[in-house]
């Protein structure tokens, strides 16, 4: 891509200025500390599980961040796929993009800290449990959306090829949990220790903290997308001034 | 001008030679989706793409000679006194079918790409569902021929017996194909449009071929150990709802992939 500023005149550079927030991004800064105050109470001032020891505490990691990555961002990609098909507003596109973009990373968070637990805990690195090998499935297409989005130039046709992709992904993904849980329940695995469902019986202080965390992550990822979605804005608007 | 595009004029002029006569500029019809001419539009673009394929051969030599190459060289990373062939071949076949696939569904839209052959196919009075439907059924059609190919292959190199589950194994073949071309066919025309195309495609598709791929590897494992039907009921009901629902979804979502 060239450079705007050498070509460009001023009355053309405003709505880039318009699309380029100013100032301190306080939701983003307000989302980091409370990171990283959950993961002080997750660490300091939160009892160790009797079973699990201190391994268990990266659950307040781990699952705060699926249920952001997998649940949130992945509906989010893809109800916004399919309105897009709709509609067309390019609004919806860019949402898509940011929301499949954090997710990729919240879900890569799913990815290593689910191994790190499952060595102390399970005595392997990787297993091919259900829930691991779709999240894994999911990254990969997430991914494969993302690739396809860098390979197109035009923004129209970019948004309209990626919505296809997404809504299509939208069906695939029960499928998807269909399979694995099929194919698990062909081949049970060896399971050192069978980790009840934490939630059910999670003490009051572990629920408060797993309570907290998932929030901050909440607060985290809607301040990436945000981000995110002002940098598609300003990406798109720059593209215009080129093209058009 | 190309082999290609000389064809596709042909058959557009003889398709419509006969049902008009007036000379008046050919503007879409409303009833274009009306079936029959669905299917007969359909089937003439697949017999095209079918016919280019015949003539020039280039892209089932080269799935052929990718599969028959990959079973020699999963035939020499295997130890047969570790794992028994007819655990080893399913994967093998899954595998090649998958990939040797691949290389066809790359033709599909990279043909109509030269020589802006693309155009003139989505100028011609066909809707763009049987425009789909046609590329798919070639694409079914190559699939399938490639197939036909690499099964013996396999159970000819791995030394397998087969006996009765012969019929069982070409159906979950069949079933798979049919899912296979669909999705295939889609991304084809999306990777078309982009700068990467060739490289894309499997990075697109293969996260989509995971229902298809594992529930007919293990339904061509139960059938080859001679095991009923009843034992892989579940993944038989997979295979079948994905060509249930993915063929009418990629339908639908094609037209999305074209600029208007």
């Amino acid at each position: 891509m060239t450079s705007v500023s050498s070509t460009a005149s001023a009355p053309l550079k405003a709505p880039l200025a318009a699309a380029s927030p100013k100032g301190f991004d306080w939701f983003l800064a307000v989302a980091v500390v409370a990171c990283i105050a959950a993961s002080v109470r997750a660490m300091f001032y939160t009892p160790a599980d009797a079973m699990l020891g201190e391994a268990q505490k990266i659950f307040y990691i781990h699952v705060p961040a699926a249920i952001v990555g997998l649940y949130l961002a992945c509906s989010l990609l893809a109800i916004c796929s399919l309105v897009y098909l709709w509609i067309r507003d390019e609004r919806l596109d860019r949402l898509a993009e940011s929301s499949a973009e954090v997710g990729l990373v919240f879900m890569g968070m799913v990815l290593i800290t689910g191994p790190i637990w499952a060595r102390t805990s399970w005595g392997t690195w990787w297993q091919w449990e259900a829930r691991i090998t779709s999240t894994l499935f999911l990254w990969l297409l997430v991914l494969g959306y993302l690739v396809l989005r860098n390979a197109v130039e035009s923004t129209e046709q970019r948004a309209r090829l990626s919505a296809v992709m997404g809504s299509l992904a939208a069906l695939l993904v029960p499928f998807i949990h269909l399979t694995v849980l099929l194919f698990r329940g062909m081949h049970p695995p060896p399971v050192v220790l069978t980790p009840n469902n934490p939630q059910k019986n999670l003490p009051p202080e572990m629920r408060l903290t797993f309570l907290f965390a998932t929030l901050a992550f909440l607060l985290l990822f809607f301040a990436l997308l945000r981000m995110r979605y002002r940098w598609a804005a300003m990406r798109d608007a720059r593209a215009a001034l080129e093209h058009g | 001008m190309s082999e290609h595009v000389r064809e596709q004029l042909h058959e557009r002029v003889t398709a419509h030679a006969g049902e008009r006569v007036t000379g008046i500029a050919h503007v879409r019809e409303p009833d274009a989706l009306r079936a029959p001419s669905f299917v007969a539009d359909a089937w003439r673009i697949a017999r095209k793409d079918l016919v280019i394929e015949f003539r020039t051969r280039s892209g089932l030599l080269a799935s052929a000679v990718f599969s028959v190459l990959a079973v020699v060289m999963f035939h020499f990373t295997w130890d047969p006194t570790a794992i028994p062939a007819v655990d080893l071949a399913p994967g093998v076949l899954w595998v090649i079918f998958t990939f040797a696939g691949l290389l066809g569904l790359n033709r599909s839209f990279g043909l109509e790409l030269a020589d802006r052959a693309y155009d003139a196919l989505l100028a011609s009075p066909v809707s763009r569902e049987s425009i789909f439907a046609g590329k798919m059924l070639a694409n079914l059609a190559f699939v399938t021929v490639v197939q036909a190919l690499v099964l013996p292959a396999v159970v000819l190199f791995f030394n397998l017996d087969v006996g009765a589950a012969w019929l069982p194994i070409v159906g979950v073949v069949l079933l798979a194909a049919i899912g296979l071309s669909a999705v295939g066919t889609l991304f084809a025309a999306i990777a078309a449009n982009t700068r990467l195309a060739e490289l894309l495609l499997p990075m697109m598709t293969l996260p989509f071929f995971i229902p298809l791929v594992l529930p007919a590897a293990q339904l061509t494992s139960l059938f080859m150990n001679g095991r009923p039907l009843a034992d892989g009921m579940g993944w038989l009901k997979v295979l079948v709802a994905f060509d249930l629902v993915f063929v009418p979804a990629c339908v639908l979502a094609f037209p999305f992939t074209i600029e208007e």
